[in-house]
């Protein structure tokens, strides 16, 4: 006798812890196995692009911090460094330092969240607390810094907010002296862990072509062994002036992209040192008129943020609001290959796969 | 792949496709029925495999599409944009040269209200099916907000 079966839907999110926030997949089932996946992005949607017309360029600023809210310094940066291009603004080199310097806390800080989160969607919630301990070190000295965890609005056009606080330095050093031990501890927790191998290595295996054609970027491309970095490929702000490699994963597997942000921690670690021996004196803020208002005309101009490439596009009329603001943000593109990559896994993979993108909804959603 | 610099590139292709228009910042101007033949020869032929950006602006008189298309591994990177009829707004879709057009173009499409032709999934992607406007064109009316 055969068993008559039938296909059925089923839906993943938008409320769903495993979702990184409001995502919504629509799941066409067979028994355990997905036939199709329809992702369904936009409850986080804000308009910020919209907001951003009616604002002045500085006022932009705390919206972008908004977009991916776990590497906001990342977001502040991609936007002022568009604006710069746009004004042609020179930005001292101090200033340079300590957005490297910030930037590369902010990804340390992302990939932090992005390891401990896909340890808990893989089912130990253990390694969760181990990196979100970590993670509120980096929290402290961008509070110190700014004045806040995850909003920090520190960067402004033509340069950063305020200057190095006292103790900053030391208690920099003294993280980035103790990460190398703590990413010890995470791959015994995590990456050693024979459970977690098993859902991961071998699972929805990313070839480098198609994460190209996909304009897929970051740690999601480099898993597939693509070495495209911004930093190294054109690099910008002072990021030629530092030694650091660009990891790469082999297999392109949810493994892979999981591993290859824990490399990348050590490389910003190492950024970092480098940065705080060479930090120069002088002023952090470079020659800006008090109302910014550029020149008719448009820029675009990307940054690597922790998920990938992360650009703005302004465009001036000439007044004191920007006429156009678009930013490309990279777990929204990372997305678009997403119900693919779903496709003929279990319904337990799905979760694996998508904790593997590391997508931030702020960012999705804009 | 290609080692050409820039400059060399952007003649060639003026020679080749003589309606296109180079901006003194180095950004392409291509007209809508040149655009794929135009796209797909910079990637076959130059080696453009990358398409980062694409967006749109409104300048009431006429839309404009922006594509930003770079190569794997290296600092080119072009800035092509096209002037799209406010009337009737289409454009070819970039998906069959680029599949990861896919989602940024169901933004634009989304947002500004321009149709790309050939698009395999044109489906509104942010806003609410039921939604009948295109919040980021400039005549959009809303409430709330700041002049």
């Amino acid at each position: 006798m055969t068993i008559k079966t039938e296909e059925f839907l089923l839906n993943l999110g938008p409320q769903h812890p495993s979702t990184h926030g409001v995502f919504r997949i629509i799941l066409t089932l067979d028994g355990e196995t997905v036939v199709k996946a329809v992702p369904v992005p936009g409850y986080l949607h804000r308009g910020i692009e919209k907001l951003a017309e009616s604002r002045t360029y500085t006022q932009v600023i705390p919206y972008t911090d908004r977009l991916d809210y776990l590497a906001g310094m990342l977001m502040n940066w991609g936007y002022v460094y568009a604006v710069e291009k746009l004004m042609n603004v020179e930005v001292p080199e101090r200033a340079e330092y300590i957005r490297v310097i910030v930037g590369e806390l902010a990804r340390i800080a992302s990939h932090l969240v992005a390891t401990g989160a896909y340890a808990a969607d893989i089912g130990g919630l253990t390694g969760f607390i181990y990196t979100f301990r970590d993670r509120e070190d980096i929290m402290d000295l961008l509070e110190m810094i700014s004045g806040a965890r995850l909003t920090p609005s520190y960067m402004r056009i033509g340069g950063v907010a305020a200057d190095i606080p006292d103790g900053f330095i030391e208690k920099c050093r003294r993280f980035i002296d103790y990460l190398p031990d703590a990413i010890e501890e995470y791959n015994g927790l995590i990456t050693g862990n024979e459970i977690f191998q098993a859902r991961t290595k071998n699972v929805a295996v990313l070839s480098a072509e198609k994460a190209i054609d996909m304009s897929l970027s970051g740690p999601v491309l480099r898993a597939s062994g693509v070495n495209y970095d911004l930093r190294k490929a054109r690099p910008y702000s002072v990021y030629d002036r530092f030694e650091f490699e660009v990891p790469l994963g082999t297999k392109g597997d949810c493994f892979d992209r999981y591993y290859v942000r824990l490399l990348e921690m050590e490389q910003s670690a190492k950024i970092i040192r480098q940065a705080l021996d060479q930090l120069p004196e002088g002023p952090i803020k470079g020659k800006v008129p008090k109302v910014i208002k550029p020149p008719k005309g448009e820029a675009y101009a990307e940054i690597e943020s922790s998920k990938g490439i992360m650009g703005t596009y302004v465009v001036s009329d000439g007044s004191t609001n920007p006429y156009r603001v678009h930013f490309r943000r990279p777990s929204f593109v990372n997305l678009g290959y997403l119900d693919e990559m779903l496709k003929g896994w279990k319904i337990a993979d799905v979760i694996a796969i998508l904790g593997s993108i590391d997508i931030v909804l702020g960012e999705v959603d804009a | 792949m290609s080692q050409k610099p820039l400059s060399e590139i952007v003649e060639e292709l003026r020679s080749k496709y003589p309606g296109v228009e180079v901006s003194e910042q180095g950004t392409l101007t291509v007209p809508p029925d040149t655009l794929v033949a135009f796209m797909r020869d910079l990637k076959e032929n130059y080696g453009f495999n990358y398409l980062t950006n694409v967006t749109a602006a409104d300048y009431m008189e006429y839309f404009e599409t922006v594509y930003d298309v770079s190569i794997v591994g290296e600092p080119h990177m072009f800035h092509i944009k096209t002037k799209v009829d406010r009337n009737s707004p289409v454009v070819p879709s970039m998906v069959p040269i680029w599949g990861g057009a896919i989602w940024q173009e169901r933004e634009v499409y989304d947002l500004m209200g321009i149709t790309f032709k050939d698009h395999p999934d044109l489906r509104r992607i942010l806003l609410d099916d039921a939604w009948t406007e295109h919040p980021l064109r400039k005549d959009y009316k809303y409430e709330g907000g700041r002049e």
